[in-house]
């Protein structure tokens, strides 16, 4: 994460941010750098700080120290009593729920901001009317905003952000507000048009599924700091933090690997196909782990004692929670779940392949 | 008998909720509360029922056409749509202000506006004298200077209108305001607008109704206003009688013309009303 940040940021431009919000008992300290044209998610829990950042990048929140650096120029530093008013800086934000001004066209929406920087109200207007169609909303220029679709409003509100032409683009929650089908075709056009764009954009979400499809790069927040920063692949293999890989559907266990063994802080060992010294996680699908209503016999070194806490269905296999010596969850079909009897309390024993886990320096 | 049983308890189920549904809301009003209830609804419109019974039906015609009465009507139509503008001039502002910024002392600002609203008028008249009055703390200045003197002017009657109206406005746009989402202020100014820009393009249009219920109810405060117009601007026939103040007078010496102009003050009032149900009636229906 620090050369990247070394990599991009100052010389390059783009954005070079170190974002410091107090808040009494809440506190964002949060580095984030992101190169011209590169989409970065910020992607955490609830309360993570994910809005604060955002917030603060727009300039709605003053930052309590840090700085905020745009293609080399700085927007704020609080050290130096320097802030730059959020209407002059070169940004612009795609609200969660939009904030179209219901009282103007969509047309006149996307005129709003052209106007506001002196163009004359004909060529703003001729302007909007360019970038709605380039969007596929022509036919619906002259119509407010209560009368759009949630799909149509979001696309005025991308077309409303991007009119005037920012070197960051910040996007909250893009997609939170539409139903799941709307959702499929908006993140798709939202994909295109995010890639197309050629500044920074910066989007927050808490739905790892949006990250993956529309960042280059995930920013992990959790508490106000970030846990991992890396590309989605990256972050959805090698997850850091239980978060992550709830997120991603992995069991993560931390520890200490000798060779081909983690020795986890719980003292149980877990034997993995990968060579590792010193201080590692290990994770593995759900999918990998069987269950034996005996202790097992078999090639399996990973093997464990476990109860069933619970049960529920997961896509078309059913999601076992366990408890014991190593908690973990563990995906089966509902044949195997019946043959088993499993049900809540039920003791049965886990076993694991070592090529199925995956383990990596911490 | 065995199968008739369980359909007679039902039966009698639904004959007790029927009647219990019944009871709840043809005959739920307790007496206590009824009767007082019907006083008061008697008691406010007894007057105008009494207004409308006594009123001069046939000489009506050439009571509301005397010069003294469109005289009067003019003077209270020019002045209260006049101090309707200056409350509006100042006190949206004001109401913005006290709606979106924060500053020390807040609280206390906003009970000092709101003070000439429980203010007596006479009181407020007797304040204004004081201060805008020729020997009053501003007033003396403004003579001075500017060779401006307020009192037993109809600009005098503009001042004390709206000095008594003006609360009303405030009031009615910080509520419309506080409702109002602040957040599409910041959307505004994301875009490129300055804060007075986001206010006057975005926010202004948003609370438009607000403002204009506002200023509705100040108008019609301003159209009675009695105290302090008597008071800080006297009663010249013309300059500062205003329609309650001739109402007053011919009350002494016309009573039928009084009902008349009564008359008139009340139709307004029901219009007034009428303008602003969609906003009050509607919230409750």
């Amino acid at each position: 994460m620090t050369t990247r940040t070394s990599e991009t940021g100052r010389h390059t431009g783009g954005l070079d941010a170190h974002l410091v919000v107090d808040r009494g008992d809440f506190r964002l300290d949060l580095r984030l750098a992101a190169a011209p044209g590169e989409v970065v998610a910020l992607l955490g829990p609830n309360g993570a700080g994910k809005t604060t950042a955002l917030r603060a990048l727009a300039g709605l929140t003053p930052l309590t120290a840090g700085e905020l650096r745009l293609d080399g120029r700085a927007l704020e530093e609080p050290a130096r009593r320097l802030r730059i008013a959020p209407e002059a800086r070169p940004v612009g934000v795609v609200f969660q729920d939009y904030l179209l001004f219901p009282h103007l066209t969509a047309l006149d929406n996307v005129a709003f901001g052209i106007r506001c920087h002196g163009v004359p109200k004909a060529e703003a207007r001729a302007l909007a009317a360019d970038i709605l169609a380039r969007m596929g909303l022509e036919a619906h220029a002259g119509a407010k905003p209560r009368r759009l679709s949630g799909g149509q409003a979001q696309r005025v509100a991308l077309a409303r952000a991007l009119a005037v032409r920012p070197r960051l683009l910040l996007l909250d929650e893009p997609l939170a507000a539409l139903d799941a089908r709307t959702r499929l075709d908006v993140r798709a056009g939202l994909r295109r048009h995010l890639a197309e764009f050629e500044a920074v954009a910066v989007l927050v979400t808490h739905d790892p599924l949006d990250a993956m499809v529309l960042a280059d790069r995930l920013v992990v927040v959790e508490d106000g700091h970030v846990v991992q920063d890396g590309t989605p692949s990256e972050v959805s293999r090698r997850p850091r933090t239980d978060y992550i890989a709830s997120l991603v559907g992995l069991n993560l266990y931390q520890g200490r690997a000798e060779g081909h063994t983690v020795r986890l802080h719980s003292g149980t060992a877990i034997t993995t196909a990968d060579d590792l010294h010193g201080p590692a996680f290990v994770a593995f699908p759900p999918a990998a782990v069987t269950l034996h209503r005996d202790r097992p016999e078999s090639s399996a070194r990973n093997a464990w004692r476990a109860e069933v806490t619970g049960l529920e269905s997961h896509g078309d296999q059913i999601r076992v929670a366990l408890t014991g010596e190593l908690p973990l969850l563990a995906d089966l079909t509902t044949a195997a779940v019946a043959d088993l009897g499993l049900h809540p309390g039920r003791t049965v024993w886990a076993t694991l392949k070592a090529a199925q886990t995956h383990a990596y320096p911490a | 008998m065995t199968t008739s049983a369980p359909q007679d308890g039902q039966n009698l189920e639904d004959e007790r909720r029927r009647r219990g549904r019944g009871r709840r809301t043809r005959t739920g009003v307790p007496l206590p509360l009824l009767l007082p209830a019907l006083g008061g609804f008697a008691f406010l419109v007894l007057p105008l029922a009494a207004l409308l019974v006594r009123a001069p039906w046939r000489s009506l015609p050439d009571q509301l056409t005397s010069v003294e009465v469109w005289q009067a009507l003019r003077l209270s139509l020019i002045t209260a749509t006049a101090a309707t503008a200056v409350a509006l001039v100042l006190g949206v502002p004001l109401a913005w202000l006290l709606a979106r910024a924060s500053f020390p002392g807040r609280r206390m600002v906003r009970a000092l506006v709101t003070l000439p609203l429980v203010l007596p008028p006479v009181v407020g008249g007797v304040a204004l004298l004081l201060a805008l009055g020729r020997n009053g703390i501003a007033g003396r200045w403004l003579d001075s200077a500017f060779g401006i003197t307020l009192p037993f002017t109809t600009a005098g009657v503009v001042v004390a209108e709206a000095f008594v109206a003006m609360p009303f406005l405030v009031i009615s746009v910080e509520g419309t305001l506080r409702a109002a989402d602040p957040r599409y202020e910041e959307a505004a100014t994301t875009l490129g607008a300055s804060r007075f820009t986001a206010f006057r393009r975005v926010t202004l249009p948003m609370i438009a109704p607000g403002v204009a219920a506002g200023a509705v109810l100040a108008w019609a405060r301003a159209l009675g206003e009695f105290g302090a117009t008597i008071t800080f601007a006297g009663n010249f026939p013309g300059r500062t009688q205003t329609m309650p103040l001739s109402v007053y007078l011919a009350l002494q010496s016309d009573p039928a013309a009084a009902i008349a102009l009564s008359l008139v003050l009340l139709a307004v009032s029901v219009a007034v009303l009428a303008g602003l149900r969609d906003r009050w009636m509607g919230a409750s229906s």
